[in-house]
């Protein structure tokens, strides 16, 4: 068995772990490339949102390097996702593909079952070797979330961006190829203190959170780089959600760390009195969280036609003017243009930072 | 009398009788926005965001007309689900809230949530409470809405005999609508019933299929069961109520002999319809299938042209079909 899986962010890195902890040969999809998208583009439905033309994209690639299996998680709606895995299977059949789909259903609230399927998935573990695998991949994606944040809070205060940017990547690529706990640590370690290390200019960067739905958010290839393109523009850029939240939601039943939801589900109210599927709710709960936490201003991003992130983009208007911060909401399909985003998130910087020093003078 | 305006968009088409005689029982008075017309998409298109569907935008536009009436309250469910583990859109379930957010001076919302998905009880609960706004007496609520289901299940009867829910309404309220039902075509047509059977939305779809002398299967036409029986073969159940009954009607469509072809009415930015659209063509092998997506800009010409070159086609079919029967050896 040969299994591949799909690309979102920094996913892979804890994927590839735990994978490879249950003895599997895993066969990663190349990178997300310009290659990926059209070959989604051109075998899925045309009004399909972006991050499924991505995900059949990574299959195609995989199956094409020998593939045989593909890992790939459901959920039951009202969001298109929960529907992904069935229309990527039909499509990938109709081509000709042979492969096999194991589908990681989300329990509702019990982790067992979640142990059950990664147990079935695994060649000859026990349970307790599933159990060491998803810690182990746990504690890969916490450091590299850590990686993730002390990037995102240096970046824009670097006086050599590119260094940066350098030591970020280098640092990811050293965490995926740690073999155990002490290299993960040795790794992260290392790294941060290089960041840490790093020259910085007096001037305090903007701040902008990142909201909007999880794929867009975490995957630079889906939204144009935009934290990068931002962080060069001297903002500090403050995701609103990290994969861990995520699982640690839907997948783990809120056992491995506290949960920020509820929280996020109260700033919500009034502007939003339900869940809509999605990140809509959590859309709108981070902008009002945001706000109050004084951010600068708050850039939406979802796929074009994103059901959930319409209903949120409809009411931030009113967020937006009562809470007082800018907000800005960017689609993106596959045929953004980058010269665009860059234009729009320069104006939108601009704005901002025109305001920050007209109130401290106004003070 | 207190006066309570229904927008004449979403799911007007499949559930008024049961509201109107409901809230009339109650004593109130209900006043239903015109029909979609041009002054109603204009100002939907105004009020909701670009990215929105075209139904919710027209639902808006029904919403901005209602609140030039002096009313007391504004009838916007929140529509979760009809239906147990079932969702209809992620759009219908914030609709009261994009409307506060889009439109300023409305009446009092009435935005109770319809969530069937474990039981009708707090549907009922919320309706109920609804009641209390217009009389104090439980049992006449609990009679208002018993009679309204019946009055619903009647309209759905009259639906059942090849009309659409648009006409079934009018039917129901006293209006007499006179159409021949035997074309010579028979063309399914499916699609959201708040798209298809606005004449604004769809553009007429259906008279004008009529007029080309196609007699039109709706899926109001078809048994539930059977319906729900087709679509449990795909291998994960559609989560999606209307998605599942779109594709199981086709299913059933194409397993129906005197259907000549199918068309599904889709709206442009429909999430579902994104992929349900997909799901019916692979599904759909044997007979001729059109995909048509609307949106607010469409010139009706390309519809007409499109339509027309489809009966065309099945005309031919036909025609062929029957002259293969004749042995060419006599």
């Amino acid at each position: 068995m040969k299994i591949t899986y799909p690309h979102m962010g920094n996913a892979h890195i804890a994927i590839n772990a735990m994978l490879e902890n249950l003895k599997l040969e895993v066969i990663p999809p190349p990178p997300i490339s310009k290659k990926t998208f059209e070959l989604g583009v051109k075998h899925c439905p045309e009004f399909a949102c972006m991050p499924l033309k991505i995900n059949l994209g990574n299959f195609i690639e995989a199956l094409e390097l020998g593939a045989d299996t593909i890992l790939m998680a459901g959920g039951w709606g009202p969001c298109r996702f929960g529907y992904y895995a069935q229309v990527e299977r039909d499509i990938l059949e109709d081509l000709g593909f042979d492969f096999e789909m194991v589908i990681l259903e989300a329990p509702d609230s019990r982790v067992s079952e979640l142990f059950q399927q990664l147990q079935a998935l695994g060649k000859n573990v026990s349970i307790w070797e599933a159990f060491k695998a998803l810690k182990f991949a746990w504690y890969k994606l916490q450091m590299v979330e850590k990686l993730e944040k002390k990037f995102a809070y240096i970046h824009p205060r670097a006086a050599d961006k590119n260094r940066a940017e350098d030591i970020y990547d280098q640092g990811l690529l050293e965490i995926e190829r740690a073999q155990d706990k002490s290299d993960v640590d040795e790794a992260g370690s290392k790294n941060l203190e290089r960041l840490d290390n790093i020259v910085i200019t007096g001037e305090e960067p903007i701040r902008i959170g990142l909201v909007g739905e999880i794929y867009t958010v975490l995957e630079p290839m889906a939204n144009y780089s935009i934290a990068r393109c931002l962080g060069r523009l001297n903002v500090e850029v403050d995701n609103s959600i990290y994969i861990s939240d995520w699982l640690n939601d839907h997948l783990l039943g809120s056992l491995a760390k506290k949960s920020h939801r509820k929280h996020l589900v109260k700033c919500a109210r009034p502007y939003l009195n339900y869940s809509v599927g999605g990140h809509g709710l959590e859309t709108v709960g981070s902008t009002v969280d945001y706000a109050r936490k004084k951010f600068d201003g708050v850039i939406q991003v979802g796929p074009l036609t994103c059901m959930p992130e319409i209903v949120a983009q409809s009411v931030l208007s009113s967020v937006s003017k009562d809470e007082g911060i800018p907000c800005m909401t960017l689609y993106f399909d596959e045929h953004a243009g980058t010269a665009g985003i860059q234009t729009r998130m320069e104006a939108f910087t601009d704005m901002l930072k025109r305001k920050k020093t007209l109130t401290a003078l106004t003070h | 009398m207190k006066k309570i305006g229904m927008p004449r968009g979403l799911f007007y088409y499949y559930y008024y009788p049961l509201y109107k005689t409901f809230f009339s029982d109650l004593g109130a008075r209900v006043i239903l926005s015109q029909k979609t017309n041009r002054i109603t998409i204009d100002q939907g298109i105004d009020a909701a965001v670009d990215e929105t569907c075209f139904p919710i935008k027209v639902y808006f536009g029904h919403v901005k007309e209602l609140c030039q009436h002096d009313l007391d309250y504004l009838f916007v469910p929140r529509l979760v689900s009809i239906e147990p583990r079932s969702y209809i859109c992620p759009k219908f379930m914030g609709v009261p809230d994009m409307l506060r957010a889009s439109i300023d001076n409305l009446p009092p919302l009435i935005d109770i949530t319809v969530d069937l998905s474990h039981s009708d009880r707090a549907f009922k609960d919320q309706l109920f409470k609804t009641g209390k706004l217009f009389t104090k007496k439980s049992s006449r609520i609990k009679a208002s809405y018993e009679h309204g289901k019946q009055e619903l299940a009647y309209c759905q009867a009259i639906a059942a005999q090849g009309y659409t829910m648009s006409e079934a309404i009018d039917i129901w309220q006293g209006e007499d609508i006179d159409q021949q039902l035997n074309g010579s075509l028979r063309i399914g047509v499916l699609g959201h019933g708040y798209s298809l059977y606005d004449e604004a939305i769809s553009m007429n779809i259906i008279s004008r299929l009529r007029q080309m002398g196609c007699t039109v299967v709706l899926p109001e036409a078809l048994s539930i069961d059977e319906v729900e029986q087709e679509a449990a073969v795909m291998p994960k159940r559609i989560f999606w109520t209307l998605g599942r009954k779109m594709v199981g009607s086709a299913l059933k469509m194409e397993k129906m002999a005197d259907v000549d072809g199918i068309i599904y009415v889709a709206c442009f930015g429909c999430g579902p319809d994104s992929f349900i659209g997909e799901i019916i063509e692979r599904k759909v092998s044997d007979k001729a299938y059109m995909l048509i997506v609307i949106d607010e800009h469409t010139g009706e010409g390309g519809l007409v042209t499109r339509l027309e070159a489809f009966c065309d086609m099945l005309k031919r079919r036909r025609r062929h079909k029957i002259e293969d029967h004749i042995s060419a050896y006599g």
